[in-house]
């Protein structure tokens, strides 16, 4: 008995590709730093603006930056989105908080998880500190950060998100 | 500009979920054929090809431009391949554009492509980074947040989203190239499907495309055919830094340099005025009134006052109507989709767009945005030189 076979229009063929990341001066840098739980930066000469991570140039002068700054591990969160959908090759299970943060004394966002929270009562302005895993877990990895979580402090008002000093919002006017 | 160039010759492919019946190869020629045909022109009248697409990775093809030559009838001929993210099929046309109009080509053959369903563009687009968390969840988890911060800013209703995805699906029922063909959805619909990612539903987001869109570009003294053709009356392209401090993510300046430059050169003052119609890269419901404030089609803030007005809609009657061949929201070959927006901007004044026309268009706007909003594409197609 012989049934018709269907017609192969496609077949899997997987890449994969491995590649060997060349840090390069600053972000060697920070990776260093994180490895030993610091978070550091870089400020712009020209524009004043502290970048985390840094890269080594102000992307918006395009000049070198040098100049290292330790920030905080807290910070505010600039914007978010809840996430309904898995990330391809990771395990975190849906809904999740992506969270756009701002450290005190950055002047650019980056994003992480933002946790032991009520998702839907997460909100622009929001006070979040990092939660990291025991030293002995540390990479050069922002894995080492295992998430945000909220701060009990007020919201910063939407025009300082992003403009804040090294030492935090401080006492609300 | 030295020469007058326009298009005279448009090809597209059905968009599908699948075209498992052709090769990539095969899917190009097919929007090349009918984009030939349409010029009334064969390979032999091609002087050089430009082709663009989004990034290798999602299909895994390297160079796919070496591969394709034979089938592009692209041997012999100087070909070049245009890579500037989901702007790219802007990028291309326009590059192609200015082969002829510097006058070192009468007529160029130019095609941007996708086939989704040999790629994993949501993979590709979450690639770990090693210095950062991996929590890059696609291109929708990269904008929901920016979108977030519109919403906040203009205190727009939630409904404006769910306002755009009806409206596009709409248009695009009228298209029979359309990948979705929704003519019944309603609000309800797209306000019950899933939330991927907040305040984006599945149904505000695009479709993964398979499909190619060409177009046949010549000089003023090659022009042929039996369609009137598209006069490309401006062409821009504008790019600023991912990520800088202080950048306006939601209207970014890149986009607003862009638009000036392109209306300056076509004569445009008032956008929402002068154009008849406008094809605008819109892969997320919300980016039509982001854009429609970038654009200066409406003040900032009130970019979705003109949305709710139905002022954007060929169904409603508006004013400015915006992807009346359904828009990215109803069909995305990523690396096409700018081309497309372009080449439908191009139909229209052509007065060649069947259901979707918008009657009388003599003026229409392409635009098309890439990677995370920082590369942009426009062209200013009308159907006189002035």
């Amino acid at each position: 008995m012989s049934a018709a076979r269907p017609d192969v229009t496609g077949i899997e063929a997987p890449v994969y590709l491995h590649y060997h990341f060349t840090a390069g001066t600053a972000p060697a840098r920070f990776l260093a730093r994180l490895r030993e739980g610091l978070l550091s930066g870089q400020r712009c000469p020209r524009c004043g603006n502290v970048y985390i991570p840094a890269r080594g140039s102000c992307p918006a002068c395009g000049v070198p930056t040098t100049e290292e700054v330790l920030l905080p591990d807290r910070g505010t969160v600039q914007s978010f989105t809840i996430v309904h959908i898995p990330i391809p090759g990771n395990p975190i299970e849906p809904p999740y908080v992506v969270a756009n943060i701002v450290l005190d004394g950055a002047n650019i966002s980056f994003i992480h998880l933002l946790s032991d929270c009520v998702n839907e009562a997460v909100r622009i302005g929001q006070r979040v500190q990092a939660v990291w895993r025991p030293p002995e877990e540390w990479d050069y990895a922002m894995d080492n950060i295992r998430h945000f979580r909220p701060l009990d402090e007020p919201d910063v008002p939407v025009e300082r998100i992003g403009t804040l000093p090294v030492s935090g919002p401080g006492v609300p006017r | 500009m030295a020469e007058w160039a326009a298009v005279v010759g448009i090809g597209q492919t059905r968009y599908k979920t699948r075209r498992s019946d052709v090769s990539i190869a095969g899917l190009l020629r097919e929007a090349v054929d009918r984009a030939l045909a349409d010029a009334g022109v064969g390979f032999d009248d091609i002087d050089a090809v430009v082709i663009g697409k989004a990034p290798d990775m999602f299909e895994g093809v390297v160079m796919p431009e070496s591969y394709l030559a034979d089938a592009l009838g692209a041997s012999g001929k100087p070909m070049l391949r245009v890579h500037t993210a989901g702007s790219v099929g802007g990028s291309t046309a326009i590059v192609a554009a200015s082969h002829v109009q510097s006058g070192t080509f009468k007529r160029v053959l130019t095609v941007t492509y996708e086939k989704q369903s040999e790629s994993n563009a949501m993979w590709a687009l979450s690639t770990p980074q090693p210095f950062s968390v991996h929590l890059n969840a696609g291109a929708g988890g990269y904008f929901a947040p920016i979108i977030r911060e519109y919403i906040r800013r203009t205190n727009a209703p939630e409904g404006v989203g769910i306002r755009v995805a009806v409206k596009d699906r709409r248009h695009g029922a009228r298209n029979p190239l359309a990948h979705l063909q929704l003519p019944d959805i309603t609000e309800q619909e797209v306000r019950d499907s899933m939330m991927l990612w907040d305040p984006l539903r599945f149904l505000e987001a695009c479709p993964s495309s398979d499909g190619a869109c060409a177009m046949v570009i010549a000089a003023a003294d090659s022009i042929s055919g039996n369609k009137p053709p598209a006069w490309i009356r401006g062409v821009a392209m504008r790019s600023e830094p991912t990520m800088y401090a202080g950048r306006d993510e939601v209207s970014p300046q890149a986009g607003r340099d862009c638009a000036a430059d392109v209306y300056a050169q076509a004569g445009v003052m008032d956008p929402r005025r002068d154009f008849d119609c406008a094809e605008v890269y819109v892969p997320f419901s919300w980016y039509e009134p982001m854009w429609l404030e970038n654009l200066g089609f409406a003040p900032p803030g009130e970019g979705w006052k003109l949305t709710l007005d139905g002022a954007t809609s060929l169904d409603d009657g508006g004013d400015i109507p915006w992807n009346c061949s359904g828009g990215v929201l109803s069909s995305n070959p990523i690396g096409a989709s700018g081309m497309i927006r372009f080449a439908e901007a191009a139909r229209q004044v052509r007065g060649d767009a069947g259901a979707h026309q918008v009657e009388n268009a003599r003026l229409a706007l392409g635009h098309a945005y890439g990677g995370g909003a920082q590369f942009f594409s426009m062209w200013v197609v009308g159907a006189h030189k002035n």
